[in-house]
This record gives C-alpha cells, structure tokens and sequence, in this order.
C-alpha cells in the first residue's frame, strides 16, 4: 500500500468493488442513520412512490465512498468531501468506489471520485480534499 | 413561500459523539479501519481517539427552523457536502445548528424544481466552526404544491 503523500496527479486510489446491495444493508443503515424513510427498505412503499423497487440511501452510498480513504486516515483527514447524487442505486445492484489525484496544493490533495454501477453508470460523482498532516 | 425561510436558522442543540453510535454508523457503510472501530487502536494512534466518518455528521440533531415542515417522503436529496475545520472524533460536543442557505426554483420537463439548500453547523464548546455540511433537497412540483408555503 503506497501512501496518498506519493500519489502523482492522474493517480488513483486503489478501488473498492462492493458486495451486491443486499436489503440488510440498507435496513442497518436506516438504523444507524436514523433515516426511515421506507422508499429505502420497504418494496410496497418505493413503488407507491413510482420506483420499480427500494432505492438505497444516497447517504448510504456516500459514506461507503468515504472508505477509499480509510487505509490512509492516518496520513491525514478528509477536509472537503461534496458530491452530486446522480443515480439511483438498486438490490444486488454492484458498486465500484473509485478515485483520482487531480490537484494538490501543498498539504491538500484534490481528488475525483465516483461510485460507479455494473453498467458503468455513475450514481454519485464529486471531489474528496484530503488534508496531509504536516 | 419558501423564499422567505432564506437565511433562517434553528436555535444551537447540544449533540455528544458517542462512541456506540459512531460503530454502528461505521459498520453500516462498511468501515473495517481500526482507527474507526478499535478503541484499543486508536488510542494509541497519534489522535488518540476513535474517528468519526465523514458523513457521520447526517445523523446528528440540527433543531428545526421555526415554521419549516417538509413532507418526509417525496423529497430527493441532490447534493451533499461536508468541510472539515479539523477531524471530528468520538467523545467530541458539539453545538449543532442549521440554516436554510438558498431556495430557487427551475424549470424542467416535469413541472417547477424547487431546490432548497441546508447548511448544518457544528461548533465545539469554545463557538470555533469543527464542521459546516451543505444538503441540497429537490422538491418536486407534486410535493411542492402539498406544501402550504
């Protein structure tokens, strides 16, 4: 595992595939999140919204994206992490988490990130800022 | 209308990151780093204190802005970020208030988008910014027009 210090631009991160959603993931997030709105975990419910089944949670989604700096959280901290949600995330749906250097400013590394779906769809695109300790 | 809650802000609320709540979060989106989950471990690491996950900041309590309801379903969350002044670890209180950053409206194919921005605070006990998150909600003509505003 190489350090995000050593990183050049166009870099990326060591990618995370997912297990496929099951809906027990996002029943526990409901619980962690305290988020139950029932379009997340209830079938009935997401199609009486018009959905063809439940949709997970975009934040559910997101902080699974956060991971792919885990292996690195001592190197440093997330300082700006924004992201547009751009697709909806369905059961046994299977998720890539990826990431990419763009830019660094002395102590401060800028990188694209996405979750991407089977068929290459990305669900959520944005930028991480991580923050070097000096 | 919603334009008028632009620049409201909820009274400050008292939240404790508590240690119980941070690893059932860290274990419902996945998290296996010590540094998140292993007391033992991050106590000996340099910050000495288990860390928080980014997002972990969603589930804390912001008050309400007086006079704002809006439905709980029916909404889309469009965006989401989260700005860092230094790392939230357990253990941490944190004054926790929101405040309603922008309202617009645009049109698209399905009838007048309304989109309403939230900027959630939290400041340590010495009123010095830890976090400041924003959360863009799109509100649908349908669920726009069961709003009373």
């Amino acid at each position: 595992m190489s350090n995000l210090k050593s990183l050049s631009i166009n870099d990326v991160v060591e990618p995370i595939e997912l297990e496929p959603v099951n809906r027990l993931d996002l029943i526990k997030y409901a619980g962690a999140s305290d988020d139950y709105n029932p379009i997340h975990t209830i079938d009935r419910e997401a199609e009486k919204a018009g959905l063809p089944g439940i949709i997970a949670h975009g934040m559910w989604t997101m902080g699974n994206l956060s991971r792919l700096f885990s292996q690195h959280i001592e190197e440093g901290y997330i300082e700006d992490y924004r992201v547009r949600f751009t697709g909806m995330v369905f059961l046994d749906d299977v998720l890539t988490l990826q990431g990419k250097l763009v830019d660094r400013e002395d102590s401060l590394l800028i990188f694209d990130v996405n979750v991407a779906k089977q068929d290459g769809q990305k669900v959520i695109q944005g930028q991480v800022s991580f923050r070097l300790w000096e | 209308m919603l334009y008028e809650f632009i620049g409201n802000r909820s009274s400050k609320v008292t939240n404790v990151i508590e240690k119980g709540a941070v690893l059932k979060f860290a274990k419902a989106i996945g998290e296996t780093h010590p540094m998140y989950i292993d007391e033992n471990y991050a106590k000996n690491s340099s910050i000495s204190n288990l860390l928080v996950p980014a997002t972990f900041p969603v589930t804390l309590d912001y008050g309400t802005i007086p006079g704002l309801t809006l439905p709980s379903v029916g909404l889309i969350h469009g965006e989401q970020s989260f700005h860092y002044h230094r790392p939230l670890v357990v253990g941490d209180v944190v004054e926790c208030y929101r405040e309603v950053k922008d309202y617009m409206e645009k049109e698209a194919k399905s009838g007048t988008l309304g989109m309403l921005t939230f900027t959630d605070y939290g400041e340590d006990e010495q009123g010095e910014l830890i976090f400041e998150n924003e959360r863009v909600i799109i509100l649908t003509e349908t669920v726009r027009k069961e709003l009373s505003y």
